[in-house]
């Protein structure tokens, strides 16, 4: 009898090699004997020198990092689709790399008694785990899979910790072409490379290539008149096309583009202009491979049209991220840039989801990102912060505008799960009805917590205060914010309640100046750096900067410095604060790195004397902070 | 006198007997070890007294891993057939599916469960239908221990005077915050898979927050 499960994993299999070569009636016999495993963030799947499995896995969701022992870095990572764990398979000995799960995953185990016989009856599959398994790379198909790579815009793929070897490895070309015939006109063919968003066109007679016409070809024989815009493709192109077969490694590809002075190749079966064309490899393409540039990946970006695609790309920016803070860049500029690139991600994801619904807005918006994110402190993958706001529209249409705008924050908010970003536990997201509001919605909510200052109003206030405009409309996040500078002005006993609510947080230090560590709970023993040191900062400087009716500064380290230049007298204080802030939160990215976590939870006996020092200098600044705010809003007289 | 209190001893046919003897084993209390047997049921309606039940999927999860091969899907004849749920649930009398009778198919689920801890979402409709079709056929209930997804979802959300929890979270609810594909809901072994993916993921939040135990998820 079918088995529906069966059926379900047999469905998923199918699209991924070497599984697509297998007819899909075995496949559901294969399916019926697998193993569904689900592992949990770090848990390891199998170690190095570990007895073999009698399975070897397939990713179904989530990541599985490859590593080896004495090295820090990743072998590599396997996303969904991805076969990892072949050695039992291909060897009678034991595992040579680890493998644990590198997000929460669910991994399809494949008995090997079961897949022998389809090694030994379909060369495809044989040959493709042969390959796979010799290069180590888990995919030796991607270049062909990633096929939609050029018309969707290159995908990256996450740099190998071999880099100084890249240039030998062979180069992943776009297969699925974007050709044209001789006689095809010039503006059917610039508004085909508009829409498909390449810089370059194939021209093919017969499958064969005939003449490439690139962007430049566009510049120099159309825009200055050469050639009239009637003109067909035969006319313009550059010919001949240089061919290469689609064995080439990056180096040579480098060469053969400066060596012809072109930016792309053609990449022909035989790698003579007489046989097939099958794909286009771009100067774009090869920078991507070669490096982790912000320019390059922002670019990747906004090519993007599926979430997976940013995903992947996020992967990139997290690399490039670790590169800076190893190099010692100074942090102001390193969270400049990945605030940028995070930004044009969330951008991109909206961009995304706006195309899926059925039409555009019915009126204004603004996506903002909340918290951390707002305050573009938000380096590694947190969580999902974020609300919406719209154009005040009449009563009537105010249920209709609402479902719209929720609509689509849902689908922003799964999307921004999909790369990386976890559900907010609080649900204080977009999606959540409460937090989708029109401007006058969002007024009248926003002078409810400040003129009733309740702990759960301040808590919302210290959440929402930090909001910054991720994408729409910037007119009504500006009336917005000038609603609440003029409100808190009208009372200001809400600052003393938002000051209060900034030093509840627990002391960095005790008595004889050692560290507070948690004394419960699944951090036991562990020093929350959040809570205890990056808190009381970050607050600080919000209800400082509020009650000096600072507008649209949100991250914590430039408010202080705009306070020292208010504040001459207190200059210094604020500076060491911007300066505490900056070392804390990069203290924090390194930890996160190191651990793939949020980084939120030091344990102490892994940092070193001088890391020890240095987080300890910060705490006299946090006091120094407290003392100050606890005087100038008076809150001793409050919490009594 | 003490014979009076004793348990009266029925004449219960040999499958129960047998399904009953294993309950005389404790369950480990490591989590890891234990057998769960996540189950869903389609049935011709909510009525615990009119409606029956169509078809049951079930599939064994132990730590942290489903064999496909060890699932469960028996369709059953009920000759008791209410027109409407065909829509819901694509049963159709006349589909080539092997059928077999109530009886047969609560001997295979008793034998198929043994002394496993049931898990299901809404666990307590699920459980009184089949109670429901045991007391038919003259047998006691179920014996096993039993959680509720539903329930267990609950208590991992976190508690903020800002999340004010829904009463009740569907099926559906739970595969879109898990991202779990919905392709196979409404039959009852593709609902069974996305309940128990959607289990394992909630005892790692539990896990997370405290030392979970056996013992503590039915607390």
């Amino acid at each position: 009898m079918k088995n529906t499960i069966a059926h379900r994993v047999a469905d998923f299999l199918k699209n991924y090699p070497p599984f697509n070569e297998i007819g899909i009636k075995d496949l559901e016999a294969l399916s019926q004997e697998i193993k569904i495993v689900y592992k949990v963030k770090d848990a390891v799947i199998f170690d190095e020198d570990e007895k073999a499995h009698a399975y070897f896995y397939v990713v179904h969701k989530g990541a599985v990092a490859l590593t080896k022992k004495n090295d820090t870095d990743l072998v590599d990572l396997c996303d969904e689709g991805d076969i990892f764990g072949l050695r039992p398979l291909m060897a009678n000995e034991d595992y040579k790399i680890g493998a644990k799960a590198y997000e929460e995953s669910i991994l399809y185990a494949i008995p090997i008694v079961e897949f022998r016989p389809f090694t030994n009856n379909h060369e495809g599959v044989a040959n493709f785990l042969m390959e796979s398994f010799a290069s180590n790379t888990r995919n030796p198909y991607s270049i062909v899979r990633k096929g939609k790579l050029f018309q969707e815009g290159p995908e990256v793929t996450a740099a190998k910790p071999t880099s100084d070897l890249l240039d030998l490895q062979t180069v992943n070309y776009s297969k699925k072409l974007v050709s044209c015939s001789p006689n095809t006109t010039v503006k059917t063919i610039a508004s085909r490379m508009t829409k498909k968003r390449v810089g370059a066109m194939l021209v093919l007679e017969n499958k064969l290539p005939i003449g490439i016409i690139t962007d430049k070809d566009l510049r120099n024989k159309i825009a200055t008149g050469a050639f009239p815009i009637s003109a067909r493709a035969k006319d313009i192109m550059s010919a001949p096309v240089i061919t290469y077969p689609t064995k080439m490694t990056m180096a040579q590809a480098q060469m053969a583009m400066m060596k012809s002075g072109i930016s792309h190749l053609c990449l022909t079966v035989d790698g003579t202009p007489n046989t097939e064309a099958v794909g286009i490899v771009s100067k774009h393409d090869i920078m991507l491979e070669l490096g982790n540039n912000p320019a390059v990946l922002m670019k990747a970006i906004k090519r993007a049209e599926k979430f997976k695609k940013i995903k992947k790309i996020r992967h990139n920016i997290m690399n490039l991220l670790k590169g800076y803070l190893e190099q010692n860049i100074p942090l102001t500029l390193i969270s400049k840039i990945i605030t940028e690139l995070n930004d044009a991600c969330i951008k991109q994801v909206i961009k995304i989801s706006l195309e899926k619904l059925d039409g555009p807005p019915p009126v204004k918006f603004a996506w903002l990102a909340m918290g951390s994110q707002g305050r573009s402190e938000q380096l590694l993958h947190t969580d999902q912060d974020n609300a919406l706001i719209f154009e005040n529209v009449d009563e009537g249409q105010l249920q209709a505008t609402k479902a719209y705008f929720l609509d689509l924050a849902k689908k922003v908010t799964k999307g921004l799960n999909e790369i990386g970003y976890e559900y907010c536990p609080a649900e204080m997201m977009a999606s959540n009805p409460e937090w989708c509001l029109s401007l006058s919605e969002w007024k009248e909510r926003t002078t409810h917590w400040i003129t009733n200052p309740g702990k759960d109003q301040v808590l919302l206030s210290s959440i929402f205060f930090d909001y910054n405009r991720s994408y729409g409309d910037a007119e009504l996040v500006g009336e917005l914010t000038a609603h609440i500078l003029s409100t808190t002005q009208k009372y200001p006993i809400f600052f003393v309640h938002l000051a209060s609510g900034a030093l509840q947080n627990p002391s960095p230090s005790g008595f004889f100046r050692s560290f507070l560590v948690e004394e419960n709970g699944a951090h036991k023993d562990f020093f929350d750096l959040k809570r205890r040191a990056l808190m009381p900062l970050v607050e600080g400087a919000r209800v400082l900067v509020l009650s000096s009716q600072v507008k649209s500064i949100n991250n914590t380290a430039e408010r202080f410095e705009k306070l020292a230049e208010l504040e001459p007298n207190n200059r210094e204080l604020f500076l060491a604060c911007s300066y505490a802030t900056k070392a804390l939160l990069k203290f924090r990215t390194k930890q996160g790195l190191l651990h793939n976590d949020s980084g939120r939870f030091i344990a102490l006996d892994t940092l070193t004397k001088e890391e020890k020092i240095k987080l300890k200098r910060t705490f006299k600044t946090i006091k120094e902070l407290q003392e100050l705010i606890k005087i100038r809003f008076k809150v001793a007289n409050l919490v009594g | 006198m003490i014979g009076f209190f004793k348990k009266r001893k029925k004449n219960f046919p040999d499958f129960w007997n047998r399904y009953e003897a294993q309950f005389e084993e404790k369950l480990p209390s490591d989590i890891s070890k234990v057998r769960f047997v996540v189950l869903d049921t389609e049935t011709t309606g909510f009525d615990y007294e009119t409606d029956r039940i169509l078809s049951i999927g079930a599939l064994s999860l132990c730590d942290n891993s489903i064999a496909v091969n060890q699932s469960f899907e028996v369709f059953l004849d009920q000759y008791f057939y209410h027109p409407k749920n065909i829509e819901i649930h694509g049963i159709m009398q006349e589909e080539p599916k092997e059928r077999i009778t109530e009886i047969e198919a609560l001997m295979r689920f008793l034998k198929y469960i043994g002394n496993s801890v049931l898990v299901a979402h809404h666990a307590g409709f699920d459980i009184k239908m089949i109670n429901q079709a045991l007391r038919r056929h003259g047998m006691p209930r179920l014996r096993n221990k039993v959680l509720d997804t539903s329930i267990l979802y609950k208590r991992s959300l976190i508690k903020s005077p800002l999340l004010v929890p829904q009463e009740q979270y569907t099926l559906d609810q739970l595969a879109e915050k898990f991202d779990i594909s919905t392709k196979d809901r409404h039959t009852a072994l593709g609902d069974a898979y996305i309940t128990a993916i959607a289990f394992m993921k909630i005892v790692e939040r539990l896990r997370q927050s405290k030392n979970l135990t056996l013992k503590k998820l039915w607390r």
